[in-house]
């Protein structure tokens, strides 16, 4: 065997192997079931909190396993192989987006209250930002949250959320003073209850995905759930932005490396014109284009990543990453669905869902746009 | 002489831009069953892609006179030329619903243009004179599990015996076939004559042995009824035979011009669909204080998308002209297919990702768009069956 590929060790393919194993045994064989149902259920938070699977990066005393990014990384690209982007989003947004604030900015008993029981799979949690006047373009928020006796009363409307039917608290970003722009947004954890309400949202993918509509209405928050420094949330959602952009660039290496597998097995297979698709040149140099984009996004990614690991600030790297990973992902997709012809076009194989997961990515986490315009202004352009 | 405000050309982006291969007459029925389709077909657009497009939609537009507009009068068409077709091709786009203009695409460009070509009199009165009057539904049998791209591996025999034929095999992807009421089906006759040992037959979809497995599930065209279709000892009268026995695959080859062709046409009106619908909301949404169509990049990507359209169009349209004045222009229309469902996946694609988070989500009808218009780029020879007969007819 291969050593492993920096910024990886034995200790990460270990893990590695053993989260694969357990994916692929526990929660790939019911994919097909959760998307056809578009909902994947709550047990399986408590499975993979079974595991350590949900706080590999989180401390000893709050359940974690006192691992770091390296170690999560391993779980966002291995998650690839449930099989299931929306299965995948889920978890992931309670262990990529939705939790990580509340380590980095939380009291002491916003930690024991939130974090700890997310760990363990009991709560799940949904990070809520975009806004249906407000996705690209965060300094147009609107949702409320008005200073009253002992807390805040909220109001408004959160869009595209991550486990939004499901999720029993809500890190939401919110405004909490009159002026626009990006002062003056702060963070509240809300906890589901009187005055908010979801509405499940229909998509081109990610089916296993609870994604919903959230609203507030006249919701109190006490003073305590106010995560991090009044006013100051715009740096919040700032901190999280490199690791939720290089947890989608890693899950997009690991759907990147399934499909061209499966796609090359299929090619070597599948017999047109007397010999296997492989076997045609233009089909084996597209597979070969595939391989190589492939290997590309996993070098750009591993080295955003070990940069982010050794503390640096790398927006560049990570904005570039997000960038070239996801657009990659998604033609990669789209060619194997051609190869595989008009089977590909069928729900039977797993290639169209693929296809339609993949298409997310160019969109969610911060636009192509976004992140051109992103690295436009760290280029000095 | 000094210029005037007369005397200077100003461009008018308003005008209708009418093509020379269409006259008043093909713009006033363009109308037509642009106003048809708005009103009594799109409204239903969404139930259909739960249920699928119920039947009465090819009654409905037998009645009205939109299933033969190219075909003979004396069986009951318009007696049209073949780009009254087209219009229909594109108008059909107005249903909003992919599913439903591939089904009457099918029946009209697909089923239809054989029998008429090679049929008997007897079989045309049999299947076309219904099919027109939308009472007879058609599809079309070439596909199977183990050949698709690949046609001359089609196992599908079809067996003489004494004055019949035993038909055993099976078909794929079929559009129509569940609610179909025939098929032209293509059949292995002679295993050993390579080209020339397949055959056509017309087999009603209520013979014994004739069995519809399973409604496909599709990424998208789910308006359409997709079958996978079994024949086990189907017993057909020599009669049912279409066109030459042994000719069969040169019959299917001319077929598929005109399906590709139509299908051409059908993917530059889908892609300028989906562009007018993204330019409404590109002028609309905002972002950054200011709607979105007027960030340079987006400019640039509608000006990109439009441009294209308008390439894919002119190719589309001379190759139509070429194919309605008798020339066989394969290459030409390889070119178009591959070209138009290229551009209209692109547009798609393009058109999802300006419209942002809404692109992916259901309500706003861009995501289905997407993913019926996929279909554009395998259905009817894939992109690379298209660049192997574009590179073949170079001789290479």
């Amino acid at each position: 065997m291969s050593p492993p590929t920096p910024p990886f060790t034995d200790e990460h393919e270990e893990l590695r192997q053993s989260a694969r194993g357990f994916i692929e045994r526990e929660l790939a064989p019911h994919a097909q079931r959760w998307e056809d149902e578009k909902w994947f259920p709550e047990e399986v938070f408590a499975k993979l909190a079974a595991q350590g699977l949900l706080g590999l990066k989180y401390p000893e005393k709050y359940g974690g396993q006192g691992g770091d990014y390296l170690h999560e990384a391993v779980l966002c690209e291995e998650m690839a192989r449930i099989g299931s982007g929306g299965a995948a989003a889920g978890i992931g947004a309670h262990v990529n987006i939705a939790t990580p604030p509340i380590w980095k900015f939380g009291t002491e008993e916003q930690k024991q209250r939130y974090l700890v029981p997310a760990v363990r799979g009991e709560r799940i949690g949904a990070l809520g930002i975009t806004e249906p006047g407000a996705g690209s373009d965060v300094a147009s928020l609107r949702t409320r949250a008005e200073a009253v006796d002992g807390g805040f009363l909220v109001n408004g409307e959160k869009t595209y959320i991550t486990n939004g039917v499901r999720a029993h608290f809500i890190v939401t970003a919110v405004k909490t003073t009159l002026e626009g722009g990006h002062h003056g947004i702060s963070f509240l954890i809300i906890e589901r209850g009187e005055g908010v309400s979801s509405s499940k949202l229909e998509k081109l993918g990610w089916h296993a995905s609870d994604t919903a509509t959230i609203s507030f209405e006249d919701v109190f928050v006490p003073r305590e759930n106010l995560l991090g420094p009044l006013n100051e949330g715009f740096k919040l959602i700032m901190a999280n932005f490199q690791w939720e952009r290089l947890a989608m660039a890693l899950g997009a290496v690991g759907a990147m490396q399934l499909a061209w597998e499966r796609t090359a097995a299929f090619a070597r297979e599948r017999h047109a014109f007397g010999r296997p698709l492989s076997a045609h040149q233009a089909i084996r140099h597209k597979l070969v284009d595939l391989a190589s984009s492939a290997y590309g996004c996993r070098c750009v990614t591993y080295d955003a990543l070990r940069r982010f690991v050794t503390g640096e600030e790398p927006i560049r790297e990570v904005t570039m990453a997000k960038l070239l990973t996801q657009r990659a992902s998604y033609e990669l997709m789209d060619a194997c669905l051609q190869i595989h012809g008009g089977a590909g076009y069928m729900r039977e194989y797993w290639v169209e869902r693929a296809a339609r997961d993949a298409r997310l990515g160019p969109i969610g986490g911060g636009s192509d746009e976004i992140m051109r315009e992103i690295l436009g202004r760290v280029l000095a352009l | 002489m000094a210029a005037t405000a007369e005397s200077v050309l100003k461009p008018d982006f308003q005008s209708a831009r009418k093509h020379f291969i269409f006259t008043d007459e093909h713009e006033a029925l363009r109308e037509s069953i642009t106003n048809f389709a708005t009103k009594e077909l799109a409204p239903h657009a969404d139930e259909w892609e739960e249920t699928t497009f119920p039947d009465w939609v090819f009654t409905r537009m037998g009645e009205l006179g939109f299933l033969g507009l190219d075909k003979p009068e004396e069986y009951g068409g318009q007696g049209g030329d073949y780009f009254s077709a087209m219009v229909l091709g594109e108008a059909i786009a107005a249903a909003n619903c992919g599913g439903l203009a591939m089904g009457v695409a099918v029946q009209t460009d697909m089923a239809m243009p054989p029998i008429l070509a090679f049929g008997t009199e007897e079989q045309k009165q049999q299947w076309v004179v219904p099919a027109i009057k939308g009472e007879a539904i058609l599809c079309l049998g070439i596909s199977e599990p183990d050949a698709g791209s690949d046609v001359k591996g089609i196992k599908t025999r079809a067996v003489r015996d004494g004055d019949d034929f035993i038909i055993n095999g099976s078909k794929t992807f079929i559009t129509n076939g569940h609610r179909a009421h025939a098929i032209v089906l293509v059949t292995k006759t002679d295993p050993d004559a390579g080209y020339d040992g397949f055959s056509l037959f017309l087999v009603p979809m209520d013979a014994p042995g004739v069995i519809r497995e399973e409604k496909l599930k599709k990424m998208g065209m789910h308006a359409s009824d997709t079958a996978l279709l079994a024949f086990q000892d189907v017993r057909v009268p020599a009669t049912a035979m279409l066109g030459q026995e042994g000719k069969g695959f040169y019959h299917i080859m001319w077929e598929l011009q005109g399906e590709r062709m139509i299908g051409a046409a059908g993917s530059i009106a889908g892609a300028q669909r989906c562009f007018d619908r993204t330019l409404a909301y590109a002028k609309e949404r905002e972002a950054f204080g200011r709607a979105i169509g007027h960030f340079q990049v987006i400019r640039h990507k509608f000006a990109d998308m439009a441009t294209k359209i308008e390439a894919a169009r002119q190719l589309v349209y001379t190759t139509a002209w070429r194919f309605a004045n008798g020339e066989y222009p394969v290459r030409e229309i390889s070119m178009a297919k591959l070209y138009a469902s290229r551009v209209a996946c692109e547009v798609a694609d393009e058109c999802l990702q300006i419209h942002g988070g809404a692109g992916y989500m259901k309500e706003y009808g861009i995501e289905r768009a997407w993913r019926d218009t996929r279909l554009n780029r395998i259905g009817a020879g894939t992109d690379e069956i298209m660049l192997e007969v574009i590179g073949r007819s170079y001789g290479l």
